[in-house]
């Protein structure tokens, strides 16, 4: 263990200064890679409770309970609502309010949603997507 | 003409009388309370998909 250790170091020595050059460049562009996809992640217990169809869109921007919540899925859903008010609330152009730009947001999270999530219908019902195109409000975009 | 009259009046009493309740064939919408222009929705669409964008941990 420790030879190896000790033969480690002596790499890293010969590598010098070059070694330390391309390991900042290798780790410059792990970085670049890693940062967006990491941002993009939702939290897995989010992703599992649509994936299980426990939680999906509405039409009004915000995520809704499918079906009756257990209390991890209802603190899920509270504290995305929460951070999507804010978002809306934040990003809301002039002109404009934050239910407006909250419907439309919908609008598009509705369309996005992945076969088997699920999702509110303009008539109030929760529908599950599938192949073809989500029923969704006809002010949608 | 009043004997004429009076059957149409009959008639369409008794027409009157028979309502027809359908179910309809399509659910009854409730549409969201919200009041938004078809141009304000298209206007906001490109900054709701930079939102989803930017924001993709809570979309």
């Amino acid at each position: 263990m420790s030879g190896n250790w000790g033969m480690k170091m002596m790499m890293t020595k010969m590598w010098k200064p070059t070694g330390i050059a391309m390991a900042a460049v290798a780790a410059t562009t792990a970085v670049a890679l890693l940062v967006p996809s990491a941002m993009a992640q939702r939290d897995p217990a989010y992703e599992a409770a649509r994936a299980a169809g426990q939680v999906g869109e509405q039409p009004d921007g915000y995520l809704g309970y499918a079906s009756p919540p257990t209390a991890a899925v209802r603190a899920i859903v509270d504290d995305i609502n929460i951070k999507r008010k804010a978002a809306y609330t934040s990003g809301a152009p002039a002109g404009s309010t934050v239910e407006q730009f909250a419907f439309v947001t919908g609008c598009n999270l509705i369309a996005k949603t992945k076969p088997g999530e699920k999702y509110k219908a303009p008539d109030g019902s929760w529908k599950t997507r599938d192949g073809g195109a989500p029923v969704r409000d006809s002010r949608c975009p | 003409m009043i004997g004429r009259g009076l059957a149409v009046t009959i008639g369409a009493m008794a027409l009157g009388g028979c309502v027809q309740i359908d179910t309809p064939d399509k659910p009854i919408e409730i549409n969201l309370n919200i009041n938004i222009k078809q141009e304000i929705v298209y206007r906001l669409d490109g900054d709701a998909k930079k939102l989803i964008e930017q924001n993709s941990s809570i979309f």
